[in-house]
């Protein structure tokens, strides 16, 4: 070990490399490229994953969303083409069936009102709800709460509106919490002002108020809109889904086999074909990355390995003048492992910049397609790790080559 | 210094083997100035390669300094090398891209000497050759004869006990030939042996001793002219 801190050493391995100009450059590109790949390709990957994330948003994403629609079959005695609704009697049903599987479960029922206050006005979407959508979609409040436990059991004519629809609403520097907004003709006292949410928003600019607040004004009775079932970690939502609405069906007379009668939509099987494409190119990534990489390190072996042919006559004066074998080993070995480095360190380097380039002109904004390309210090230090390695397997080859040079084959006079 | 008995080498060629040397016996004593002469192809080359631990014999005994040479490995032979013998080649064997200076000190690196003195070693030799202003100048940037001088100082930087030189002149005109060999006399008259190959009379006279080979033995072994003069 004792020779790489020797100044002769690298004054050896500078004379080797400059006297070689083509090839190192040749070697340095190979493997800058490789380095260089890896690291862009991941902070873009990355950078990907991340946009996503923040699409996702607040949002728990292993959700299904149920409705109804018309039967498909004629069933018991009742005709094809049934319309019929989700009941809180449902709920009730699925919550103590799914004990188990189902994390929060949330009734809801919607409608879209004339909202005044004072001498503004605009036609926007009410709905019923319960405190735990809060859980399943967090709502960013700007000022005051959401719908509570309180509410629901006073059913209190109060409302959650968005900042939107606040600006629509209310003059400039108005306090919102206190006032009273009309829905509909009725007082509604605003409790909560949100702002707009991180990633999938399911309901836009919308009054929410107390579930029982709605039935009672809207006269729902026991009916139900749609609802949004969030499973547990773990579950298999898909599974769950169908699951849930055989259940349904059961509960409201319509054929096992019916297609038409519920719809819905999962949320989990959607994003789960988004995160199979960014892990599939999080492995493409790494695959090409790693592939161009040893490509690169393979490069420099094939080439160091023509130099030590081309050197052989250089090769065969050193050991004329005392050169052992392991001293040749350790110059040729040396050699690829530094040229690995350097390159491995350019690539990097550059690679850094290009990412710092694309987060600069599309990684900015609220829409961005890529937030925060970056690459993890473990990994790129594990890359040069690995190319150190290599540099030095690599280097075993022409370096075993080097030794068998015999000095007199090299130093024959024709 | 080097004690040659029965010496006999052949060299594979497909199935048969070329019998280069055929028993030869030689004896040069420290301080001697031998020149090896005969044809092109008589063996002259392959019996210095095996005096310069380059290549292996196939029978007889060698001493270098009295030391039997046998079951040399790589390791051994260039530790020997390095100690022992300077060579000086006919295309003179300078490393292309170091400088003259660079290259004279190339030996004493691998005898494990650090740069600042290695450099001033080289320097010294080469203010001996008189090419100390050449110090700077790359191989490529000196004529033929400066070429072999820088050679023979990188040769002459380990203080060999033998300086061994095949056709050191054989690339050389008369006159840059004469300066060579004025430098190997002096060399030779400080007490070094030298052990020079050439197929040039008058290169052959300016030595103490000449052996004459061919066919792979030794047909004649005289004192020259040169040595009775001293
Ligand atoms: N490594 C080798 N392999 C096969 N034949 C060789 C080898 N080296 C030399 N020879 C042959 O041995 C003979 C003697 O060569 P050499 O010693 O170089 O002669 P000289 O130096 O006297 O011209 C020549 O015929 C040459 O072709
Ligand atoms: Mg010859």
């Amino acid at each position: 070990m004792r020779f790489l801190f020797d100044s002769d050493t690298w004054q050896e391995i500078y004379g080797s490399i400059r006297k070689n100009r083509v090839r190192t450059a040749i070697t340095i590109i190979g493997v800058l490229w490789g380095i260089f790949l890896l690291v862009v390709l991941l902070g873009a990957a990355r950078g990907v994953d991340n946009g996503f994330k923040k699409i996702f948003g607040d949002f728990a994403t292993n959700s299904v969303f149920v409705w109804t629609q018309a039967t498909d079959t004629p069933f018991k005695g009742f005709q094809e083409g049934r319309r019929f609704r989700l009941k809180m009697n449902d709920i009730e049903a699925l919550k103590s069936e799914y004990q188990e599987e189902i994390k929060f479960l949330a009734p809801r029922n919607q409608t879209n009102n004339l909202i005044v206050h004072d001498f503004k006005s605009g036609n926007f979407q009410v709905s019923g709800d319960y405190p735990i959508l809060d859980q399943i979609q967090k709502k960013k409040l700007i000022v005051g709460r959401f719908i509570n436990e309180n509410d629901i059991l006073s059913t209190a004519k109060v409302t959650v509106i968005s900042e939107n629809m606040y600006k629509q609403l209310f003059d400039k520097g108005e306090k919102p919490i206190g006032e009273y907004i009309k829905i509909n003709s009725i007082n509604y006292k605003v409790v909560g002002v949100y702002g707009p949410s991180n990633g999938i928003d399911l309901d836009g600019d919308t009054a929410f108020i107390p579930f029982t607040t709605f039935k009672r004004v809207y006269n729902t009775a026991n009916n139900i809109d749609w609802m949004v079932i969030t499973a547990n970690p773990g579950i298999d939502i898909e599974q769950m889904e169908s699951d849930v609405i055989l259940t349904l069906k059961n509960l409201h007379n319509v054929h096992p086999e019916d297609k038409r009668a519920f719809g819905s939509f999962n949320l989990g099987v959607q994003i789960a074909k988004v995160t199979g494409f960014l892990t599939g190119l999080q492995f493409m990534t790494w695959f090409v990355g790693i592939a161009t990489l040893i490509a690169g390190v393979f490069a420099i072996g094939n080439i160091l390995l023509i130099t030590v042919k081309e050197r052989t006559q250089e090769i065969g004066i050193r050991r004329a003048l005392g050169a052992t074998p392991k001293s040749i080993r350790q110059q040729i070995i040396l050699e690829s492992v530094f040229l690995t480095t350097v390159a491995g360190m350019l690539g990097i380097i550059f690679g850094s910049f290009i990412l710092f380039i694309i987060d600069a002109t599309f990684g900015q904004g609220d829409d961005a397609a890529l937030i925060n390309p970056t690459v993890n210090i473990p990994i790129i230090i594990i890359a040069f790790v690995t190319l150190i390695v290599l540099g030095t397997l690599i280097g075993l080859i022409p370096a075993h080559m080097a030794t068998l040079v015999r000095p007199i084959e090299a130093l024959r006079e024709e | 210094m080097i004690k040659i008995e029965k010496l006999h080498k052949s060299y594979p060629i497909g199935k048969d083997s070329l019998h280069v040397l055929k028993g030869i016996d030689l004896h040069i004593k420290e301080g001697e100035f031998v020149s090896i002469m005969g044809s092109s192809g008589s063996g002259k080359s392959t019996l210095l390669n095996i005096v310069g631990l380059l290549d292996i014999h196939d029978e007889g005994h060698y001493y270098l300094n009295g030391q039997l040479i046998k079951d040399m490995n790589e390791k051994k032979a260039a530790l020997l090398r390095n100690k022992f013998l300077g060579f000086v080649f006919q295309s003179f064997n300078l490393i292309s891209y170091k400088t003259a200076l660079e290259n004279v000190a190339l030996p004493l690196y691998y005898k494990g000497m650090g740069r600042k003195e290695r450099l001033q070693v080289a320097l010294d030799y080469l203010e001996k050759v008189g090419l100390k202003d050449w110090a700077n100048h790359l191989p490529n940037e000196l004529s033929g004869g400066q070429k072999q001088r820088v050679a023979i100082a990188r040769a002459l930087v380990t203080k060999p006990k033998v300086v061994l030189a095949d056709e050191p002149t054989g690339a050389l005109d008369s006159t840059t030939t004469d300066s060579v060999m004025d430098l190997l006399k002096d060399i030779n008259n400080e007490g070094m042996t030298v052990f020079v190959i050439t197929h040039e009379e008058e290169v052959a006279e300016q030595t103490k001793r000449i052996v004459r080979l061919k066919d792979g033995v030794i047909i004649s072994d005289e004192f020259t002219k040169a040595s009775k003069a001293v």
